[in-house]
């Protein structure tokens, strides 16, 4: 019993710990590669290339005071960051790494990252009613909303990729792509999901809830140290998680890019991070090269054609599926 | 002591009392949260029942869609803290016959087994283990695997023998949206809008002009 519960925390911790260090150097990553797009040099002093400079930053947000605001509900303003941390720590238990490296190998495991996703609105939410802060208010309110409209046309989506997985085990969708990435056939839902997750994530050109030229910084105004910190560290984990959503659903995985020998030599989970590292790539790319939506174009764009159209998608899918009987087996 | 009892009774009891939390605490946010911690509950024991579907869309839908309505429709609406301290007994004689018909039909409704001073077929299943007990060496192990999850037999059922059930339940959906919208929509005049249409195709003849 003792070594069951030990080997349980030892299998969460290997999965916490690197997804921590990844995010620290994701935001490394981010700062480098906006700094070359805008011919920059970026972080360079702490440490070599300015290797050491999330450690650093993690250090300072580590001791610096934490202020509570005294107008606000203390419990759930301590709550709101745990909870937006812990439920972005949530979905990477279904993830699979390779072919057998999983924690929870779920029968519907899509459908729990979707529901620990659609959970990650509460915390945004409590936050910024528990600051009692107009700004912060303002900040939750429109990013709660864009992450609920963003959603419906998300699990759309997601749909139209099970339709031809035939499963909703993550293992399952990916195998289901040994011969053909789902990129290919499905590239314009490819291109819907990008965007849906860089509006569900709140990231650049979605990144209304923290216009800094309207509102101060979004739902986090009030929060200092570590609070900010669990904000910041959840909102990053949240993106790998949409990296690492992407690159099962369309990209294949851990599955090499072509099943001939020089790319087989490289082990599985090592393709699936340079999966994950190149959309993370791409949500940097696109924060440095596009403006800020205006908000009514962020939901008309949301409600009146991503909807419809991720809608039709999943029709015009099933239709083919049926119409010419390529419907997986279960 | 196993496991899944233990985790039921944490479940259970944790959404016994944040119930009791949603009407007895004062500010009406607090109450939301802790409606949204009783769907979280719920939802644990759905899947202690092996409906792990039902468990996720539990957590999708009421969580994640309706409760989050909830929490926006009472934020925005400012209640007053102190306003809510009017007499608890006012409610409590239709909500206790409401109590009490609950209860009744949840005590009909539970199988024997859980409630056996309630039941006509206590016997019956005590005869049963000993059926059972005697024969020991014939589990056919085949038939306790289900090699279909819980989606394929929802699935198999909703969309072959319920598939009109289904589609009408749909469409009361659909008409209780359009009526929704219907209620809500008001034709505003003198509303400047940007025509993305027009800008998307326009070109640059009638886009650009010459002032002067």
């Amino acid at each position: 019993m003792i070594y069951y519960i030990i080997s349980w925390v030892l299998e969460i911790l290997l999965i916490v710990v690197p997804l921590l260090i990844s995010v620290a150097y994701f935001t490394l990553a981010e700062r480098k590669v906006i700094a070359s797009i805008q011919r920059r040099r970026g972080p360079s002093v702490v440490g070599i290339w300015g290797l050491l400079q999330p450690l650093a930053d993690g250090l300072k947000l580590l001791v610096k005071e934490t202020v509570l605001p005294s107008n606000a509900n203390t419990i759930l303003f301590i709550i709101a960051p745990i909870l937006t941390f812990l439920l972005s720590l949530l979905g990477w238990a279904v993830v699979p790494f390779g072919s057998h490296t999983v924690l929870s190998d779920l029968n519907i495991g899509l459908l729990y990252i979707f529901a620990v996703s659609s959970l990650g609105v509460y915390g945004i939410i409590i936050s910024g009613w528990a600051s009692n802060s107009k700004y912060a208010f303002l900040g939750a309110l429109r990013s709660a909303a864009q992450m609920v409209s963003y959603e419906v046309s998300i699990g759309l989506i997601i749909i139209s990729v099970l339709l031809c997985a035939g499963s909703l085990n993550l293992s399952k969708i990916i195998l289901a792509q040994e011969s053909i990435w789902y990129i290919i056939p499905l590239f314009p839902v490819f291109i819907l999901f990008f965007v849906s997750a860089l509006a569900e994530t709140n990231r650049a050109p979605f990144d209304l809830p923290e216009a800094e030229a309207e509102l101060v910084a979004g739902y986090n105004v009030e929060y200092s140290a570590m609070g900010f910190a669990l904000f910041f560290l959840g909102e990053y984990a949240n993106i790998l998680m949409m990296c690492a959503l992407c690159s099962i659903l369309f990209l294949g995985g851990w599955l090499p890019l072509f099943p001939v020998l020089p790319f087989t030599l490289i082990p599985g989970p090592l393709w699936f991070g340079f999966k994950v590292a190149f959309m993370a790539f791409v949500f940097i790319w696109v924060r440095a090269a596009y403006p800020r939506y205006r908000y009514d174009q962020l939901m008309r764009l949301g409600w009146k054609v991503f909807l419809p159209l991720s809608l039709a998608w999943v029709l015009f899918i099933a239709g083919i599926l049926v119409g010419f009987d390529w419907y997986p087996l279960y | 002591m196993n496991i899944e009892a233990l985790l039921f009774y944490i479940f259970s009891s944790i959404a016994i009392v944040s119930g009791i939390m949603v009407i007895s605490s004062r500010n009406p946010m607090h109450s939301v949260l802790f409606l949204v911690l009783v769907f979280c509950n719920a939802a644990g024991l759905l899947i202690l029942l092996e409906t792990e579907f039902l468990a996720m869309l539990f957590l999708v839908v009421y969580v994640g869609a309706i409760a989050v309505l909830f929490l926006f429709v009472v934020m925005m609406l400012n209640i007053r803290i102190t306003e809510l301290n009017e007499s608890i007994l006012r409610y409590l004689p239709v909500g206790g016959i409401i109590l009490l018909i609950f209860l009744f039909e949840i005590l009909s409704v539970i199988n024997g087994d859980l409630v056996p001073f309630f039941s006509s077929n206590l016997f019956q299943f005590e005869a049963d283990n000993i059926i059972l007990s005697t024969n020991l060496n014939t589990i056919l192990w085949s038939n306790q695997i289900d090699p279909t999850s819980n989606i394929e037999a929802l699935g198999n059922v909703l969309y072959t023998y319920y598939v009109y059930s289904f589609i009408i339940a749909s469409l009361i959906l659909l008409v209780a949206m359009i009526g929704a919208i219907l209620l809500t929509m008001r034709k505003r005049v003198n509303v400047r809008k940007q025509e993305i249409f027009d800008q998307v195709y326009g070109n640059i003849n009638s886009q650009v002009r010459y002032v002067s």
